[in-house]
């Protein structure tokens, strides 16, 4: 019997654990882009690099308070910093669009010419964020770093596998349930969020309702930056703030979005769990859960791993192609692209 | 007043006639960014302690200065490396060159610009085994050993812990692969068992499926042939947050200050190894450093003696050419001769001047052997209360 609890603890430790909190991570991520799309209807590349920036606000206001003793016992103290970074990027986003995207909305460009639009602002970001804090990683992660670690698990159960939980997993898992709780509550019951749904859905048709577009695209933006922010903050916290990775981001988060549905937000949060799970499950290996399932002195001499983890990311591409082949619409029906 | 004071003894000694004393250009090309950046300014720094040594003396060539110019060579990129180096050799002029640091672009440099233009190049920190076979036309020289040693001492201090298994984990490049197949080979053939070896790419933000895969293959350590700044620095951390491993076994790449600071207490009890001698050219070195105000890390006396040797060399072979003084380098360095600690480069300039030989012991015992490398000398490194401390030499 403890041989099950010992594969349970296993599983939970090196799957479930970091694949809830990377699959938030994305979910998050995933559901700024898919906004986007929605409403502006074009897929923006500078999202990884919005993460970045808001992140990298949350981190230089995070040393500010560091720096002044404040804090928040357990709590990282980038929470209390959270809100100063969306404000710069949503600040951030609404000038580009100013600058930038209305001139194209103006003449009605393709979708194409938005996206390249949007590589060259990824560029631009890319540039600020490393003139600003440089290309190294930035940690700022404080307070109490484990809500229960693997030996104290250990000492507990009595088993031989262990299971850690830090508190910045535990944490993005809590603040991506209220964001997005938060996001559909807005999307389905007040006003502005029926009437970008609306307009979302048939353009033509919410502006014959009175829909005004510029506050549409206005309310997308900032909704996109906050989330954003939250995003590249909970990934920076859990994980290290290193602008570099958060490029090499865009590629799972892209993919999450169109495997759940572009433009469909509940598809942007399953499709990120999807991703997550199966980068880390696909790459782990069984060789100790097979040790403990079978008779005795069975144990593998392999790992019995389906994938080295060097293929992490092309599982993300499998699953991306598989989709579009399959179901090109995404598990919940989003825009084709 | 200094320069005055300096253009002035250079004009006196040109009046009279002795040499032409010139302003030898040495390139000090190192990762000043990337996987290593912590280590290269002191390095750096080190290297041109000992060329401002030997300017100061006013002994070279007949009172010629050193000037060094440095180079990024980001430890990782060849293309980066190459491009540096060759701007080093053909823009700046440099005689010869200190570095580069990692194995991989030093074999770049080597083949593309060292050779192609017939440039010494001594490296205080490539350590991959394959370097020692490299085609080198006897331009290149290391001051640091080869890992196929290092990788006989660390498997001789995991079978002395008693570690029957460990896993393995290398950074995915020359230095790394290099490194871990010395590691697993000498410790299997001392009876140990290598679970697993894994290698990790750089530079990416979470490893906890690289670890899972490592945590399943079991051992009682995790030997992390990786970059402290880097993925080496990542592997640990997930190991220790998902209770995966407690100890690590650490190769020179991940010996610096830096790592048990970053890391905390779960570090403690680790233990490593690193080039380094107990001899008195290494506390000499070390008091040195710190009067110049250098933070003296790992690789920093190899890179003192690198330069050192570049300059004894250019003494013997009464040239700053690297055509002329690539033949002496090993003659200083090895017996026999009159032995040299640091500091005292002035002393040997003017045995060298006055047709007598010299035995370079420098701040690491330099002995070069075969194609000119470092016979290795190790220090065995124990991580105590989140500092590394020297449990003996080997």
């Amino acid at each position: 019997m403890t041989d099950i609890f010992n594969v349970l603890a296993l599983i939970t430790n090196f799957i479930v654990i970091p694949g809830l909190a990377y699959g938030s991570q994305l979910a998050l991520g995933a559901l700024g882009v898919t906004l986007i799309y929605g409403i502006l209807r074009f897929s923006n590349f500078a999202h990884g690099e919005l993460m970045a920036f808001g992140t990298m606000v949350v981190i230089l206001f995070t040393w500010v308070l560091q720096a002044r003793g404040i804090g928040i016992g357990p709590l990282p103290t980038a929470l209390i910093a959270l809100p100063v970074g969306i404000l710069a990027a949503v600040c951030l986003v609404l000038v580009t669009d100013r600058l930038i995207y209305r001139f194209y909305r103006s003449k009605k460009s393709p979708p194409v010419i938005y996206l390249v639009g949007s590589l060259a602002v990824m560029f631009f970001y890319n540039g600020l964020i490393r003139f600003i804090i440089g290309p190294n990683d930035q940690r700022v992660t404080d307070g109490e770093r484990f809500i229960f670690t693997a030996r104290e698990f250990k000492a507990w159960s009595g088993l031989t596998e262990g299971i850690a939980f830090r508190t910045t997993q535990g944490l993005t898992v809590v603040v991506t349930l209220i964001s997005v709780t938060a996001l559909f509550w807005f999307l389905n019951k007040t006003k502005t969020g029926k009437s970008m749904r609306a307009y979302s859905d048939n353009e033509d048709l919410a502006l014959l309702s009175g829909v005004n577009p510029e506050r549409v695209v206005l309310i997308a933006w900032m909704l996109a930056a906050g989330l954003a922010t939250i995003a590249g903050t909970m990934y920076g916290l859990d994980k290290t703030f290193k602008p570099f990775i958060y490029l090499q981001l865009l590629l799972p988060i892209f993919a999450s979005a169109i495997v759940g549905g572009l433009g469909s937000p509940i598809g942007a949060v399953v499709g990120g769990f999807v991703i997550a799970f199966s980068e880390i499950a696909i790459t782990f290996a069984y060789r100790k859960v097979l040790a403990y399932l079978g008779p005795e002195g069975w144990a593998p001499d392999g790992l019995v791993q389906l994938l080295s983890t060097d293929y992490k990311f092309a599982v993300s591409f499998v699953i991306l192609v598989i989709v579009l082949l399959v179901r090109p619409t995404g598990i919940f029906r989003g825009q084709t692209i | 007043m200094k320069k005055l004071l300096l253009s002035t003894v250079a004009a006196t000694v040109l009046m009279s006639g002795v040499a032409a004393a010139e302003d030898v250009k040495i390139g000090v090309i190192l990762g000043f960014t990337g996987p290593i950046e912590s280590l290269t300014p002191a390095m750096a720094a080190s290297a041109e302690m000992a060329m401002k040594e030997v300017s100061d003396s006013g002994k070279l060539l007949g009172g010629s200065t050193v000037t060094p110019v440095r180079g990024d060579s980001t430890c990782v990129d060849s293309a980066a490396a190459t491009a540096a180096a060759e701007r080093l050799v053909t823009s700046d002029k440099v005689s010869a060159i200190m570095g580069a640091d990692c194995s991989g672009v030093t074999g770049a440099i080597l083949q593309n610009v060292a050779r192609a233009n017939g440039i010494v190049m001594i490296s205080p920190s490539a350590t991959s085994p394959a370097l020692s076979d490299a085609e080198d036309d006897g331009l290149f020289f290391r001051t640091a050993p080869s890992d196929a040693r290092q990788g006989q001492v660390l498997a001789e201090i995991l079978k002395e812990k008693g570690v029957k298994s460990a896993a393995l984990t290398f950074t995915n490049n020359d230095y790394g692969k290099g490194l871990a197949e010395s590691i697993k080979s000498n410790f299997e053939s001392m009876g140990g068992k290598i679970t697993i070896s894994a290698a990790h790419e750089d530079g990416k933000g979470d490893y906890s499926a690289e670890v899972g895969a490592l945590a399943q293959a079991g051992g009682e350590v995790l030997v992390v042939a990786g970059y402290l700044d880097q993925g080496g620095k990542g592997v640990i951390q997930a190991a220790l947050d998902t209770g995966a491993f407690d100890t690590f076994a650490l190769p020179d790449g991940m010996i610096g200050d830096s790592l048990p600071i970053a890391i905390g207490d779960g570090l403690n009890g680790s233990y490593g190894t690193v080039p380094g001698t107990d001899s008195l050219g290494a506390d000499i070195f070390k008091d040195m450093a710190e009067k110049a105000g250098i933070k003296a890390d790992a690789f920093s006396a190899e890179s003192y003696d690198a330069a050192a040797l570049l300059l004894l060399a250019m003494q013997a072979a009464k040239s700053s050419k690297s055509a002329d003084l690539k033949g002496k380098v090993m003659d200083v360095a090895n017996a026999p001769g009159e032995q040299i600690l640091p500091g005292e480069l002035a002393k040997a300039l003017e045995i060298i001047a006055g047709g007598g030989e010299v035995d370079y012991v420098g701040a690491t015992a330099v002995e070069l052997i075969g194609g000119g490398e470092s016979a290795g000398n190790y220090r065995e490194i124990l991580v105590d209360n989140q500092k590394n401390t020297t449990a003996k030499y080997r």
